[in-house]
């Protein structure tokens, strides 16, 4: 097929997709004029439900915890997926002390490191009031850590991450989602029921088992994000025997 | 703030546009690494904060971060597998 021949089909294509995608975009509700019920029924109810003011973690840790329960478990098999591919306790034993990082380098990652480590604990204690949450703040705490890597190398990174109980501490984090559901049950209540103390509306310790799950979602995603991360970058090391 | 609106959308729609036509890899990491964090200004015009936040993590660190260093693996699998083959 020529050039020429090539670009006039793709022109048709092109007017094809653009009067299908002028056909699907057309009747839609403008911006902020949204149709279906549930997102006015949640804006308003979740506050005097649930004590909560940020009405996205309540559905996703609440309402919905059983869709989130799900969604954790998937990041949890696929870091144990990467785990057992790559891991491998031989992989480089005799790297050697590389890459010294000038003074400056290493003494603003040390302060943007204590910086984002408080963000990201503010982040995942803080989702129930302000927008944020486990999740987030698991990804802020997790690759914050690069930040050693950067500053200092990969035998310190080395020592932080792959150390024993940041697997321990995935785990926990996942079992605890489970576990705040299951907890339900000895009140005889459905699973993931919040039963716990609702406390003051704007509190950091409102909202029952909300702020509980999203502590244990911040726990296993940080720890998920440092494992992946440390297996990538042992891949490289490993490979190119340089450790900075 | 309508003019905010239509702006970062035109934005958004260069710069994808951008990470497209960007062809040295390395490169196109970084374009995408700011696509990313142009969508979540989007999201966050757009009045939906905590997708903006999700999104800054995922799209703008934690993705290219993790295609770097596929990359970087990569490259490194190839040029010694040119030495070799120069070798021979």
């Amino acid at each position: 097929m020529s050039g020429a021949w090539r670009i006039r089909i793709f022109f048709l294509a092109a007017a094809g997709f653009a009067c299908l995608y002028f056909l699907a975009v057309r009747n839609l509700p403008p911006w902020g004029h949204y149709r279906g019920p549930y997102g006015d029924v949640m804006a308003t109810s979740s506050v005097f439900q649930r004590h909560t003011t940020d009405v996205v973690n309540a559905i996703d840790y609440d309402y919905r915890g059983f869709d989130t329960l799900g969604e954790e478990f998937i990041l949890f098999t696929s870091v144990l997926g990467v785990m057992l591919l790559l891991r491998d306790p031989e992989k480089n034993k005799g790297i050697s002390r590389t890459g010294n990082m000038g003074q400056a380098t290493r003494f603003g990652a040390a302060g943007s490191y204590a910086a984002l480590l408080v963000f990201g604990l503010y982040m995942t204690t803080h989702g129930q009031l302000t927008p944020g949450g486990g999740f987030q703040g698991g990804v802020i705490l997790a690759t914050a850590s690069m930040l050693i890597y950067i500053a200092e190398d990969f035998r310190v990174f080395k020592r932080i991450t792959s150390h024993p109980i940041v697997e321990a501490l995935d785990a926990l984090g996942a079992a605890g989602y489970a576990a705040i559901g299951l907890s339900a049950f000895l009140f005889s209540a459905p699973f993931l029921t919040n039963w716990m103390p609702l406390g003051k509306t704007g509190d950091v310790f409102s909202s029952g088992t909300i702020a509980a799950i999203s502590a244990c979602v911040g726990l296993e995603v940080t720890a998920a994000f440092l494992m992946l991360g440390y297996t990538y970058l042992e891949e490289i090391v490993s490979e190119t025997g340089e450790g900075g | 703030m309508i003019v905010f609106r239509y702006l970062i959308l035109l934005l958004v729609g260069i710069t994808a546009l951008g990470v497209v036509r960007t062809r040295d890899t390395t490169c196109q990491v970084l374009a995408l690494s700011f696509y990313g964090l142009l969508l979540a200004v989007m999201f966050f015009v757009f009045q939906a904060p905590d997708v903006a936040l999700s999104q800054i993590a995922v799209g703008a660190v934690a993705l290219p971060l993790m295609v770097m260093l596929a990359l970087a693996r990569m490259k490194h699998s190839s040029e010694q597998q040119k030495k070799k083959q120069e070798a021979k």
